[in-house]
């Protein structure tokens, strides 16, 4: 291929179009910039449709709550490797970001007084921490991500947004001279073409990766694109050792079984019908927090107490709630259980697994959402025309772990921020584009070059089933010395196939195997990243549970990881402890 | 476009519309697909919100289109 390719001029772009790429482009298009927004499925698509649980916000609408105790929990939460100036910023911004989407109309539930409606959620307290919860998530119904996508869909059709739907980003194109971000390629599904889509601001909103995992909630378009393509261009990765296990995924599936399963009574048992729960965690038992509980499970797996010929899942009973309860406070579990585990609940119990569930880790911002690097001993030296924003990003607010209902909360504060910054940058001091580069898009032509000319090779579809299994044993809930050094180098030889792919189908238009193939590269990324920052600490901290090093060691480890594609390497930069106006929290043992 | 490239370029298009926001769906409709090429009543379906036809599929709603009965019932038995 030596023909130029196509260009095409914006002044932003935004990939992604889940809840943190749509709060963002609505900032640019309501300010007249001409932008358009990538994505690789029609936005109402976008992963962020399977959020349930809520997003959280101090309203005290139903419970006494303020910021200070929202950001206590989630400093805590993070396990104090979160950035204490990011988490006070968001838990701030909080009531404004969801009263303005309850203004846009979002149909949230409401209480009789017709103020939005709270619930409680793990992790988040009253008073600093006290026995007392908080009720302070937002819903619609067990709706909430989908009801929030059309939300932000809607406002942005009236603000004039671009979309270009069934369009996938590659790889990004940077300045030579001081590696300012100025554009993307992209290829339009439809037609096969490739162009070089070129714009003053690039924000990244592509979500997350959990597809590395072989047991995964999350849905197939989670191939951590945005991560890979920026680990591409030089940027490090953040953090990325950090990953959420949910308790409770279908064995063999990964689809969620909520929480509130156990909170009507259900319970975890071991292959002799053992409650094991009541060992790990004497008082709050199967209701202990997300990481306890998967952490209990994968011990009682790994000593030989897993059910099935393979021993490897535990069972979650909840017949003895009977067929009522079941079916009237647990809508939709009956459904999913017989569906996916071939296993009737009101009858019999449930094989599940740990679960990944979110990253935690990403491309390092700032909280005002730009990208930043590490520069000598500028720990944040910013790239310019980079901004990133939702799960992609690393801000850092969840540090080594999240609470649930922060993440949505993340998108629309952090997606609002970000596009407020790019809508500043351009418009306080406008400049024209800059010029390309000679090489502009030179690296997407020889990655399609290379899939056009080989007539044979490795399978993307081996390739992938591999690193999933690679990740799963070497790198879950619990990490093991041993296992994580030999999974290092197990994702070196994947790394090694997935350069050698090939893919039969080379038609140009709508080929979904080029598109897969293109894929794999950013899920590569993205392991080695997670597998190689696992490896390298040697603490255990909120996500990251090794083996050999089962304490948190704040003296050693309080820092942030960035792994860096070229060499495999890796540096670290200082966790934020300053909050911009509150005293510090100081780092305490994290007991619930 | 002839007629061979013109059914695959269609299958390849509803292989994509198969990917979903919600892996319930996802794991479904690979299923449903490993044995069909190709059903232009599914390319309909899937222009639905997502929780929408999973509620159909799994058999929470029975509240869909007439026109739909038949997909709803081969994805049901899926
Ligand atoms: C089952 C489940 C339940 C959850 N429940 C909750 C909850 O109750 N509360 C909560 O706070 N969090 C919850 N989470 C987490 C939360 O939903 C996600 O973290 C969040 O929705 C991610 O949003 P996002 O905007 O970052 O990305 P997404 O919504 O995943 O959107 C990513 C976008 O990027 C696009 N994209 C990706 N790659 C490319 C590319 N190469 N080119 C073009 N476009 C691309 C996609 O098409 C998509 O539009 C849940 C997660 C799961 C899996």
């Amino acid at each position: 291929m030596s023909l130029a390719l196509p260009v095409r001029k914006y002044d932003a772009i935004v990939v992604g179009a889940g809840g943190s790429g749509m709060r963002a482009s609505l900032e640019l298009a309501r300010a007249g910039l001409k932008t358009a927004v990538l994505t690789k499925v029609f936005p109402t698509r976008s992963h962020t449709v399977a959020a349930q649980g809520g997003i959280a916000a101090p309203l005290a609408n139903s419970t006494e709550d303020n910021w200070h105790w929202h950001m206590y929990d989630t400093v805590k939460g993070s396990d104090y490797l979160g950035d204490q100036d990011a988490i006070e910023y968001m838990c701030r911004r909080a009531n404004e970001v969801v009263v303005e989407l309850e203004h846009m109309g979002m149909p949230f539930d409401r209480l009789e007084n017709g103020k939005i409606y709270q619930r409680p959620f793990g992790g988040h307290t009253q008073d600093y921490g006290s026995a007392k919860m908080a009720m302070r998530a937002c819903a619609a119904a067990d709706r909430t991500g989908h009801a929030m996508l059309h939300t932000l869909y809607q406002q942005n059709l009236r603000a004039n947004t671009q979309f270009l739907v069934e369009w996938m980003a590659l790889d990004l194109i940077r300045d030579p001279q001081d590696g300012a971000v100025v554009g993307v390629t992209a290829l339009e599904m439809e037609t096969g073409e490739v162009s070089i889509l070129q714009a003053k601001a690039v924000l990244f909103a592509t979500g997350g990766a959990g597809r590395i995992y072989a047991a995964s909630t999350n849905a197939f378009i989670n191939t951590g694109d945005g991560l890979g393509i920026a680990a591409r261009a030089g940027v490090p990765l953040q953090d990325m050792e950090f990953w959420q296990f949910h308790p409770t995924g279908v064995y063999g599936a990964g689809v969620l079984i909520t929480e509130g399963v156990r909170g009507e009574g259900g319970y975890l048992i071991n292959k002799d019908g053992e409650r094991f729960m009541e060992r790990y965690a004497p008082n709050a038992k199967d209701l202990a927090s997300r990481d306890v509980v998967s952490r209990a499970m994968t011990t009682e797996i790994k000593e030989g107490r897993g059910c099935g010929p393979e021993a490897d899942h535990v069972l979650l009973k909840l017949d003895h709630l009977g067929p009522e309860v079941i079916n009237q406070r647990l809508p939709g579990i009956r459904e999913i259980a017989i569906k996916f585990a071939n296993a009737d609940p009101v009858r019999e119990p449930v094989p599940v697994v740990p679960t990944v569930h979110y990253q935690m880790g990403g491309i390092p911002t700032n909280y005002l959402g730009r990208v930043v690097v590490h520069e000598g001993s500028n720990h944040e030296s910013i790239v310019p025309g980079f901004y990133a924003a939702g799960e992609c990003a690393c801000v850092s607010v969840h540090g080594a772990n999240r609470l649930g209902t922060n993440s949505l909360l993340d998108l629309l504060v952090f997606g609002k921020a970000s596009g407020e910054q790019v809508v500043k940058d351009l418009q306080t001091s406008p400049k024209p584009h800059r010029n390309l580069p000679k090489d502009a898009g030179e690296q997407t032509r020889a990655r399609l070059a290379r899939l056009e000319a080989a007539g044979s090779g490795e399978r993307v579809a081996d390739v992938f089933a591999e690193l999933r299994r690679t990740m799963q044993a070497h790198c879950g809930v619990f990490r093991f010395p041993d296992d994580l050094a030999k999974g290092v180098e197990r994702m070196k030889a994947v790394a090694e196939r997935a350069a050698r792919v090939y893919i039969q189908d080379k038609a140009r238009t709508f080929n979904t195997a080029r598109v897969e193939a293109l894929e794999l590269d950013n899920l590569v990324e993205t392991a080695m990243s997670t597998i190689v920052s696992a490896e390298a600490r040697k603490e255990s901290r909120g996500a990251q549970a090794r083996a050999d090093f089962p304490e948190r060691d704040d003296k050693n480890w309080m820092k942030h990881t960035l792994w860096y594609k070229e060499g495999n390497r890796l540096a670290y930069k200082p966790v934020q402890l300053k909050p911009f106006t509150v005293e510090a929290f100081e780092p305490k043992a994290r007991t619930y | 476009m002839d007629a061979a490239a013109d059914s695959r370029s269609k299958e390849m298009r509803l292989r994509w519309k198969c990917r979903r926001g919600l892996l319930e769906l996802d794991l479904v409709l690979e299923t449903y697909l490993q044995r069909t090429r190709y059903d232009g009543e599914l390319v309909e379906l899937l222009d639905l919100p997502d929780n929408e036809i999973w509620d159909f599929v799994s058999g929470r709603r029975d509240d869909y289109e007439q026109r739909f009965a038949g997909i709803v019932a081969r994805l049901r038995a899926t």
